[in-house]
């Protein structure tokens, strides 16, 4: 009987285990898949491809800096903007709203996760850019010397891309974020409570309590906006250069593999295409890495005093 | 009934709900964007005359090349002809067989200028080079005698994604402008100097439509069906002409005077009356001597349908006919295809 036992234990153990290391070798073959075939670019450029500034596909000299920056500045600047935003969304239907309407508001911002890329890129270019347009219009010149603020108002550009990857980003840090914090005890915001804290001592509780799994919310988002391709490809204006601007037009990583994957006919051009696959690849999996890195460093002090928090919040607000 | 008897019965089944008769000939093929309408109305049209079924993808004339060269699919298709590198990698040798003509034209978006502006080729490249910067250039002004143009600063806007559109309109360009070819050269994809990407004839065209002062490129079917206006372009004799079937059509009947046997040949800026000169060839690829011969015969048939009755329905696609000429010498290019 026990034998038994042990065996669908080791069974059981031993398959699930057997699907996890698929995931690894899944995420090795791909890394070894496109070291594999960008082997003339990687040999012609080196590591001169991720400094070089020229794309250009008629002589065949191909540097990826231009698309790395436009990648991680849309990216960062986008979580800037969506993070507060998610995190209030956040907050305000786990901790705030009342219950007739949680369910309409949750299922108004999941719904803005199932819209396709496509839609939004459409949606961009022809209400947002315009909207975009008129504001830069609107500038008022004493801001325009600010290298942020620099260039012609035409709309397509950086802050287009950022408002757009900024909205499709929301609901999934937002919704994730919402389940942290519904996943947060009861017990947390009662101790907070019974010490006299208000409401909002009482979240703050609740949100130290949270703060990992709001992290890895974020980083969640931050991995959607690094690789979301069509819609950001239809309003950036894909010009490979690199600008503190938001005005300007400027390209990503994912953009132009979209764009120019199809016509690539000579090797080498080819191969330069899937090598800033394998950038934005290598990129991902740092920023995965750093994230991790991040919450892990979190976790250690709290293991040390996890009843304090409530405590903790209440006494610095006090 | 045994095991194998009855997944005998049920696969006959299937086969008989799937496959509406074995003699049809199954043909795959793969390239260009810029003739899926046509070439997938001419695949349904001969779909209804002849047991043939030919798929296309319309993946790119890239992705079509690549797979052509390694055999995966029976033809290939291309806005571009194939350089003489990419030849010599390809298993055999490959026909360019031309199947209609497409144009690009210069549109643009002037605010309070109801006018029309006309182009020529060395002023077009020096704007999309970045040298011409204002509506009201001296440039332009002598070009437009008499009209009033506005000094508002020019956007250039081209073409985000290698395209078909953006190799006929920069081989014009460095036809016309030597600057042009050293600076920028010929590709699907090229490094702009100055400007704005749009993506696909849509993302250019909403792009113009939308930005005060802008001037972009999109094929002229797409100029037609959404009744975009653009400018006349000069041509090699002089002449300012707008893009319509007639004067793509004439391009390439001019053509056919210096038209190599293997008809890779660019008619962009080719001389001759009434010709416009931002017009290219678009080409099916075939193998001269394909290892399946049944697709092969099946494959040549259908171009014979496609050259001849076939081009009827081009022009009410945006497409420019071949004329008549090329028809001739293609037909004869068609019979070295091996059959058997």
């Amino acid at each position: 009987m026990n034998s038994i036992f042990k065996q669908r234990e080791l069974g059981f153990r031993l398959g699930t285990g057997a699907v996890a290391f698929c995931l690894v070798l899944i995420v090795a073959a791909i890394g070894y898949e496109l070291v594999r075939q960008s082997q003339l670019a990687l040999a012609k450029f080196g590591f001169g491809f991720w400094i070089n500034d020229i794309w250009d596909p008629v002589s065949g000299e191909f540097g990826a800096r231009p698309f790395i920056w436009g990648t991680l500045y849309s990216s960062v600047l986008a979580l800037l903007l969506a993070g507060p935003i998610a995190l209030g969304i956040a907050i305000f239907l786990s901790e705030l709203c009342p219950a007739w309407l949680r369910t309409p508001l949750t299922f108004l911002t999941e719904l803005l996760a199932a819209i396709p890329s496509i839609v939004y890129g459409l949606w961009g270019i022809f209400v947002l850019v315009p909207i975009v347009r008129s504001l830069e219009s609107a500038l008022p010149s004493s801001l325009k010397v600010l290298p942020f603020f620099a260039g012609p108002p035409v709309g397509v550009g950086m802050l287009s891309a950022v408002l757009i990857l900024a909205i499709m980003v929301i609901p999934f840090t937002s919704s994730v974020a919402r389940e942290v914090l519904r996943a947060v005890p009861m017990a947390q915001r009662e101790a907070a409570y019974a010490l006299g804290a208000t409401k909002w001592e009482a979240i703050q509780a609740a949100l130290f309590y949270a703060r990992t799994g709001i992290v890895g919310a974020v980083m969640l988002g931050f991995g959607r906006a690094l690789g979301e391709t069509m819609a950001v490809t239809m309003v950036i204006g894909n010009n490979p250069q690199i600008s503190l601007s938001l005005l300007a037009p400027q390209y990503t990583m994912a953009a132009v593999l979209a764009n120019e994957f199809t016509e690539a006919a000579d090797e080498l051009y080819l191969d330069a295409l899937i090598e800033v696959g394998l950038v934005l690849f290598i990129i991902t999996l740092f920023v995965n890495a750093g994230s991790r890195l991040l919450i892990w460093n979190m976790n250690r002090p709290a293991t040390v005093r996890k009843p304090v928090p409530a405590a903790a919040a209440v006494g610095a607000s006090a | 009934m045994t095991v194998s008897q009855r997944v005998f019965a049920a696969l006959t089944g299937a086969a008989l709900l799937v496959g509406v008769s074995a003699a049809q000939t199954q043909i795959n093929g793969a390239g260009a964007t810029f003739p899926n309408p046509i070439y997938s109305k001419w695949f349904s049209e001969y779909g209804k005359l002849k047991q043939v079924a030919i798929n296309y993808q319309s993946i790119g004339s890239g992705g079509g090349i690549r797979q052509l060269t390694s055999q995966t699919v029976f033809f290939g298709a291309t806005d571009g002809p194939m350089t003489d590198e990419q030849m010599q990698q390809a298993p055999g040798r490959i026909l360019h067989l031309p199947t209609v003509l497409g144009a690009v034209v210069p549109v643009y978006n002037i605010p309070n200028f109801k006018g029309e502006i006309k182009f020529s080729g060395p002023v077009l490249a020096d704007i999309f080079l970045g040298k011409i910067t204002k509506w009201n250039d001296p440039a332009l002004a002598k070009l437009n005698g008499g009209t009033n143009l506005p000094s508002t600063d020019i956007s250039v806007v081209h073409r985000a994604e290698g395209s078909g559109t953006t190799y006929i309109w920069v081989d014009f360009l460095s036809k016309v402008s030597p600057e042009f070819k050293q600076k920028v050269g010929v590709n699907t994809s090229v490094k702009w100097p100055v400007g704005l990407g749009g993506k696909g004839n849509e993302g250019v065209a909403g792009l113009v439509q939308q930005t005060p002062g802008s001037i972009g490129y999109v094929e002229l079917i797409y100029a037609l069906q959404n009744k975009i206006a653009y400018g006349p372009v000069q041509n090699a004799d002089g002449e300012f002409v707008q893009a319509s079937i007639q004067s793509v059509t004439a391009a390439a009947a001019a053509a056919v005077k210096n038209m190599p046997k293997d008809f890779r040949v660019s008619i962009t800026n080719a001389p001759g009356k009434g010709v416009y000169p931002v017009s290219s060839f678009t080409w099916i690829l075939l193998y001269e001597n394909p290892k399946d011969k049944n697709q092969s015969k099946a494959m040549v048939e259908f171009m014979k349908w496609a050259l001849s009755d076939g081009q009827k329905f081009a022009a009410d696609l945006g497409y420019a006919p071949l004329p008549q000429e090329v028809v001739k010498l293609e037909m004869a290019a068609l019979n070295t295809i091996k059959v058997s």
